[in-house]
């Protein structure tokens, strides 16, 4: 497969401000490809470098292949959806969607008439010539969609176009995106900093923190195997439990804690397929997502994998049902179960027994002391 | 009936047709709104009707309807005025036309061409203040740091300290035969003799021009600035040259304080008096002093009042004209 988009030790800076550090990276052409990454991360920088906007300080980005150098944002095979889409309000729903033909000098009739076509395509042709003020947020967006997709980009380049959507209408347009982007089988940049959108639509995510991509990969892949500590927590929750690597055998790290030896799987290194190397002695931490931690019933026998601690709240979420622990950590530690109607919750102040399953569990080097 | 008595009938009748229009405006307007009474409450809106009403009467409806009255009267000693001579007429404005009665030309050329020259000028004279404004407006709206914005807006403002009076006589000096604009151009050789800056008319329009930058770029830049950057950067990104998103991106957006300024520009140019008095050349045919010497030559006050009121018709003209083009309606200019 070629690739659509490629970095090469790409780094950003803005004066003595570096927004994005040297960087590497390689979209696929027709991929769903998502950076995640918490507010200033630098995702929006990245993605201007992308279409152009931003001159990386040093490094090449490549689109199809060619250095794009010295290429203006208008000479690139890329459309940019805005994060407040950046609709012309002078201008009609048709209007919007031709702009880019008419800049290109389509005549009037034909890029009429492929705006109608493609405002059909997002279920729009009603509202063609109403001003854009008229429509609704959904539909704002389906035209910002449209008026993107009517220059035939190589790329699609979204920057959190969902965030100012409402819950249901954002899980609508995550299908409706989806469905398009298959539908044209063009490469999608999508931005954002929800980890539902990322996990759900794409087909590869980057995930980002402090201008540093810490993790390529599949949504499951970075689900189940978070590379650094900054993934495993902004990726799903997870608990954090530090203490020292007693034994490694088997790929599991049998780990010395606070709340007793725990073990889980040892983390796999930066590309992704190696486990990295610990031994007896290193300083590591423990991650385990809450809704794998399970509550033993009092009658059973203490697991091999569990500890006790003392519920400290509970909260009911509808489906889930939410305990947050004291373990002795230092901070609260979170379990999540579906919530089940048979049997008693636990009272608030007793102990209780948790464990859970050691391949459910993640063991990485402490970060700041890396070997 | 004295004029006197004509004076306040007829503002009177002024009143009732803004009120009307008012109303038939309203009328028109889609979205529905609430009552101006009811809205700001009885007391607050009968100070501002009649705050706002004496205001309007006393400094513009009252002396504008008593000159449009003058103009249809003839020049009286004043022991004559109001007696059996003082009849209603339209010489005045005959004599814009034709001349006087005495003269033999068919048509008032010299009077005409003044006038004509005077609004295709001034015309130009906007447009050019126009292109000179506009990329100052966009760069201080759309592209200055802070900074350099407070800085421009300072060098834009300071001049305008200075008087219309003093800046026409700097000018004169500066543009004079051996002045220091000669001077100068001779001095690095680009010119080998002295140029008639101020016998051309060249000092008078660069003057004029610069006069009204000020008013030209400040609505340019409210009306820009309003403009989302984003929108700019989104029709570069969809492969829009420089040119194609000023004229179908910005200006459009712009498009109300480019009428307001241009309006502006225009009428204070046709308008200006002291400007031209100063830096007109010998064969300068501003209108403006010709209205002024009806006033203070000829001691011809109804004259005078004809041919201002002749010039204030042209810049209505224009002021519509500038709507009509742009598709604007006349509140939306003063946003
Ligand atoms: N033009 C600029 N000049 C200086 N600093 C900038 C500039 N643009 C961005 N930055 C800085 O770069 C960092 C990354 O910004 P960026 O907009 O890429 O974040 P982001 O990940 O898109 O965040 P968000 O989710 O809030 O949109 C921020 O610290 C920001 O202040
Ligand atoms: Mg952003």
């Amino acid at each position: 497969m070629t690739s659509a988009i490629e970095l090469e030790k790409v780094r950003i800076t803005f004066g003595t401000f570096t927004a994005v550090h040297e960087t590497d990276l390689q979209i696929r052409d027709g991929e769903f490809f998502s950076f995640l990454g918490p507010s200033g991360c630098g995702k929006t920088t990245l993605l201007r470098t992308i279409s152009g906007f931003v001159q990386p300080s040093s490094g090449h980005v490549r689109i199809g292949g060619a250095d794009m150098a010295g290429i203006g944002p208008n000479k690139r095979p890329t459309a940019l959806i805005f994060q407040n889409l950046a609709l012309f309000p002078m201008m009609s729903v048709a209007e919007n969607v031709a702009y880019g033909l008419r800049v290109r000098g389509v005549g009037k009739s034909e890029r009429e008439a492929r705006a109608l076509k493609l405002l059909d395509q997002v279920a729009l042709s009603p509202h063609a010539h109403k001003k854009v003020s008229a429509l609704s947020g959904g539909q704002k967006q389906r035209v910002a969609i449209a008026r993107a997709l009517a220059v035939e980009p190589k790329v699609l380049l979204l920057d959190e176009p969902l965030s100012a959507l409402d819950l249901k209408l954002r899980q609508h347009m995550r299908r409706e995106l989806r469905e398009i982007q298959q539908r044209v089988g063009i490469t999608f940049i999508y931005i954002t900093h929800d980890q539902g959108e990322a996990l759900n639509m794409s087909d590869r995510i980057a995930v980002m923190n402090a201008g540093r991509i810490e993790q390529v990969g599949h949504g499951r892949e970075i689900y189940a195997n978070p590379q650094s500590a900054f993934v495993a927590s902004f990726v799903g929750e997870s608990n954090v439990i530090p203490g020292r690597v007693a034994a490694v055998g088997n790929g599991l790290a049998h780990v010395e804690t606070p709340l007793g030896r725990l073990a889980g799987r040892v983390g796999l290194g930066p590309d992704g397929s190696a486990p990295i190397a610990l031994s007896a002695g290193d300083e590591a931490q423990l991650f385990v997502r809450p809704e794998q931690i399970r509550l033993v019933a009092p009658d059973q026998p203490r697991p091999a994998c569990g500890f006790g601690a003392r519920l400290r709240d509970l909260s009911f979420e509808g489906s889930m049902t939410h305990l947050e622990l004291d373990a002795g950590l230092g901070m609260p530690c979170n379990a999540s179960f579906m919530t089940s109607n048979a049997g008693a919750l636990p009272e608030i102040g007793t102990d209780l027994a948790l464990q859970f399953d050691p391949l459910d569990a993640i063991v990485l080097r402490q970060e700041g002391r890396a070997a | 009936m004295n004029n006197l008595g004509i004076t306040f009938v007829a503002t009177a009748l002024m009143l009732a047709l803004f009120f009307f229009l008012v109303r038939y405006d309203r009328h028109r307007a889609v979205t529905a709104q609430v009552g101006f009474f009811r809205r700001n409450g009885a007391l607050v809106g009968t100070y501002l009707v009649l705050g706002v009403g004496i205001w309007m009467l006393f400094t513009f409806i009252m002396p504008m309807v008593f000159m449009v009255d003058l103009s249809f009267h003839h020049k009286l000693p004043p022991s004559k005025v109001g007696g059996p001579e003082d009849v209603y007429t339209l010489d005045n404005y005959r004599m814009f036309l034709f001349g006087s009665t005495t003269s033999t030309d068919s048509l008032n050329w010299l009077h005409l061409r003044s006038f004509f020259m005077t609004i295709f000028i001034s015309i130009l004279i906007t447009l050019v203040t126009f292109a000179i404004a506009y990329p100052l407006a966009y760069y201080m709206a759309q592209v200055a740091r802070m900074q350099v914005l407070r800085l421009l807006l300072l060098l834009l403002v300071i001049p305008y300290w200075v008087n219309d009076i003093l800046r026409a006589f700097a000018f004169r000096i500066v543009m004079a035969e051996n002045g220091f604009l000669n001077q100068f151009l001779q001095g690095i050789g680009l010119t080998h003799g002295p140029i008639d800056f101020l016998g051309q008319n060249i000092a008078l329009y660069v003057a004029l021009c610069y006069s009204h930058l000020l008013l030209m770029t400040f609505p340019l830049y409210n009306a820009i600035e309003a403009q989302d950057h984003n929108q700019i950067e989104a029709a570069r990104d969809l492969g829009a040259p420089w040119w194609h998103i000023h004229l179908f991106v910005v200006m459009p957006h712009a498009k109300p304080g480019i009428a307001s300024g241009m309006t502006l520009c225009f009428m204070l140019t046709a308008g200006a008096v002291a400007t031209p008095m100063v830096l007109g050349g010998p064969n300068s045919l501003w209108f403006t002093p010709i209205v002024y010497d009806r006033f203070y030559q000829l001691f011809d006050w109804p004259q005078g009042a004809a041919y201002a009121i002749v010039l204030l018709l042209a810049c209505i003209a224009f002021v519509f004209g500038v709507l009509k083009l742009t598709g604007l309606k006349l509140g939306e200019i003063t946003k």
